[in-house]
């Protein structure tokens, strides 16, 4: 069993509480504990590594040095900055200032992404805008229907033209979607896309085409917060490739530690704006950084450590 | 593809110097780390490997990166019998059917595990009768169906909201009743946190054993998961007594090193690994291109 980032600091914190002030070697003594219990979070390298000189550039500043308690400081700094990274500017959805508002969803092969589609189009539903789901994945089975439960439970209608299994046109569903919305009034349009990975050129390419049929007012890139190390290459690759606006994070409900966010936010600095938080409608949030700093790091531990320093 | 060049960069550079600097294995087990194998399991490798190249003496880059693959292979071996422990039991005993279940967290590809897995038995001359006790997500056992369709297997399905056990009761029943090969249960997703559904997977397949044996229950881990993979597979192996091991989603860039743990805590091997989205992107797992994906060629 891993020991918790507390039971790590607690002994780094011992040795300091004696000394008052923080020398080089222990705020270097302090970055490594806190460099594993990012990577334990599932934080990728290269985002640690940043993070990680970022804090020690503060921490060896006058901030630490002059402070009555160096050790709680360096706490509060690692603190402070997760919240600084994963919060940076936060934003609503942007509404076009002609309707339909086109909103585009993109991730990995089961990210979320349709049961998002759902939870969206309710919570927007519940706002009282008039949405339209999309289904513009046509490609893994019964996407379509699945599709047309959510927004039959959500209590919006699906625009489907198309049977998907492999039919079908998604370029086109979604270029029509838009028309029809028009006609019909939809003020948002939300459309579901088929997951694909990073590295597959031709499915990235049909996602642009979607983009450039649709021109969306939001790309979000939809990501579980499962995800480990790859997460860096999966949003450099969808960043580079389709290009998104914002993020979501799904199946906050587990114990997941969530360290993707942070991962994903720092390489593209697009904002995470919702969570998803279970398998049924209302399970959706709008992203609380804060929350999420304290599940990475175990905060609840640290909180108590903080005190005790 | 980025920490392969990184791997492959430090062990060039080593030829340059006289000795291993502090550098250089930070970075064998950064590239180790960021297959998401963990920082325990990481720094355990790397310090094997660093004993190893002390006593052989082992200076070349060349050298350094074959103990290095010959450590990793150990880990990833971890004791098994590569020619039997991976194998999947999924042959008719006595009058009854082969029983398999499918089981993990969502969307990491059971359904799709199914389909592929039955692809593959219907091909070896098999019959295969697919259950679907997903009856939870939507549009859950149409998915199942199509792959039914796709590859020759008859689907056993009940509406929507039904219970999951009797689904699966009944799915093995019609196997019996039909002298089928084997009976493939695709099971709803579920959290491993979420106690509730942990105990009706548990029931379903204590409802599987009341007519047959359960031969095996495969656990779908997706490579992109990180550490959180332990916590998943400790839980569903507690509550169904996993036998083996599917990695899916090898065909991205993900290594899914957490297998390493996974293999080792429950003392259940790895079986098959999914390789796409597509009906025969399903292979047996093999540890050296395993190993290789990781240290890169
Ligand atoms: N526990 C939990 N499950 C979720 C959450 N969001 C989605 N799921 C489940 O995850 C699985 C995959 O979700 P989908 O919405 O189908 O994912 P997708 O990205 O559309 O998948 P593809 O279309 O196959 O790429 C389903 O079982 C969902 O019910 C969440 O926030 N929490
Ligand atoms: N690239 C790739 N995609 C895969 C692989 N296996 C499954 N998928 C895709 O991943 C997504 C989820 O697969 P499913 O089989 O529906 O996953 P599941 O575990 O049954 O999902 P739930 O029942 O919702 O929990 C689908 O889009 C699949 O096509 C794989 O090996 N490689
Ligand atoms: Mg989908
Ligand atoms: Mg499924």
């Amino acid at each position: 069993m891993f020991e918790t980032l507390s039971d790590r600091l607690t002994s780094v914190f011992s040795s300091l509480r004696s000394k008052g002030r923080l020398s080089e070697a222990d705020i270097n003594a302090t970055a490594r504990e806190i460099r594993i219990a990012l990577l334990e979070a599932d934080v990728a390298l290269p985002v640690v590594k940043d993070f990680i000189a970022h804090v020690k550039e503060r921490a060896l500043g006058a901030e630490v040095s002059q402070a009555l308690n160096p050790a709680q400081q360096v706490v509060k700094i690692v603190n402070e900055e997760l919240i600084e990274i994963l919060g940076g500017e936060t934003r609503r959805l942007r509404f076009a200032k002609t309707p339909p508002t086109v909103i585009m969803l993109a991730g990995l092969q089961g990210a979320g992404k349709t049961t998002l589609a759902g939870k969206l189009a309710y919570w927007l539903k519940g706002q009282g805008h008039t949405p339209l789901l999309v289904a513009a994945d046509l490609q893994r089975p019964n996407a379509v229907q699945q599709l047309q439960v959510m927004g039959e439970r959500a209590g919006v209608p699906v625009f489907a033209p198309e049977p998907g299994n492999g039919v079908g046109d998604p370029v086109q569903v979604a270029r029509r979607s838009v028309e029809e919305a028009r006609r019909a009034q939809h003020d948002v349009v939300i459309i579901d896309t088929a997951g694909r990975l990073g590295v597959d050129a031709e499915m990235m390419q049909q996602a642009i085409d979607i983009r450039d049929a649709v021109s969306p007012d939001e790309i979000l890139f939809v990501v579980d917060a499962m995800v480990g190390q790859d997460a860096v290459n999966t949003a450099q690759a969808f960043m580079d490739g389709v290009g998104f606006d914002g993020v979501v994070l799904t199946k906050l409900d587990g114990d997941a530690r969530g360290g993707a966010a942070l991962s994903v936010r720092h390489i593209t600095g697009r904002p995470i704006m919702f969570a998803s938080t279970g398998e049924k409608l209302e399970d959706f949030d709008l992203f609380h950084p804060d929350r999420m700093a304290g599940r990475i790091l175990d905060m609840g531990d640290i909180l108590t450590l903080i005190e005790q320093a | 593809a980025r920490s392969q060049n990184a791997l492959g960069h430090v062990l060039l550079g080593l030829l340059s110097r006289d000795t291993l600097d502090e550098d250089a294995w930070d970075e064998i087990e950064d590239t180790l780390i960021s297959a998401d194998i963990g920082v325990a399991v990481a720094r355990e490798i790397t310090e094997a490997l660093r004993t190893r190249v002390q006593v052989m003496g082992a200076r070349t880059p060349e050298e350094v990166r074959a103990l290095l693959r010959e450590e990793l292979l150990r880990q990833v071996t971890n004791g098994f019998d590569e020619k039997t422990d991976r194998r999947l039991r999924t042959a008719r005993h006595g009058d009854r059917p082969a029983v398999v279940m499918v089981v993990g967290v969502n969307g990491t590809g059971k359904t799709t595990t199914c389909g592929k897995l039955a692809r593959v038995l219907v091909g070896d001359g098999n019959t295969v009768l697919l259950g679907a006790a997903d009856t939870f997500r939507a549009a859950a056992a149409d998915q199942l169906e199509t792959w039914g369709k796709r590859v020759g297997a008859e689907v056993v399905r009940k509406g929507e909201g039904a219970d999951p056990g009797s689904v699966a009761f009944d799915a093995v029943r019609q196997g019996i009743e039909g002298k089928v090969d084997t009976v493939i249960i695709d099971t709803a997703g579920r959290l491993h946190t979420k106690t509730g559904l942990m105990d009706e997977l548990g029931k379903v397949k204590r409802v599987v054993e009341k007519q047959a044996t359960v031969d095996e229950v495969l656990l779908v881990l997706d490579a992109t998961t990180g550490q959180n993979g332990m916590q998943q597979a400790r839980v569903f192996a507690e509550v169904v007594n996993v036998t083996g091991i599917v990695l899916t989603k090898l065909d991205g860039t993900a290594k899914g090193g957490i297998v390493i743990a996974v293999q080792r805590e429950l003392g259940v091997p790895v079986k098959l690994v999914g390789l796409g989205e597509g009906p025969d992107d399903l292979a047996p797992f093999e540890a050296e291109p395993f190993v290789d994906a990781i240290i890169g060629e």
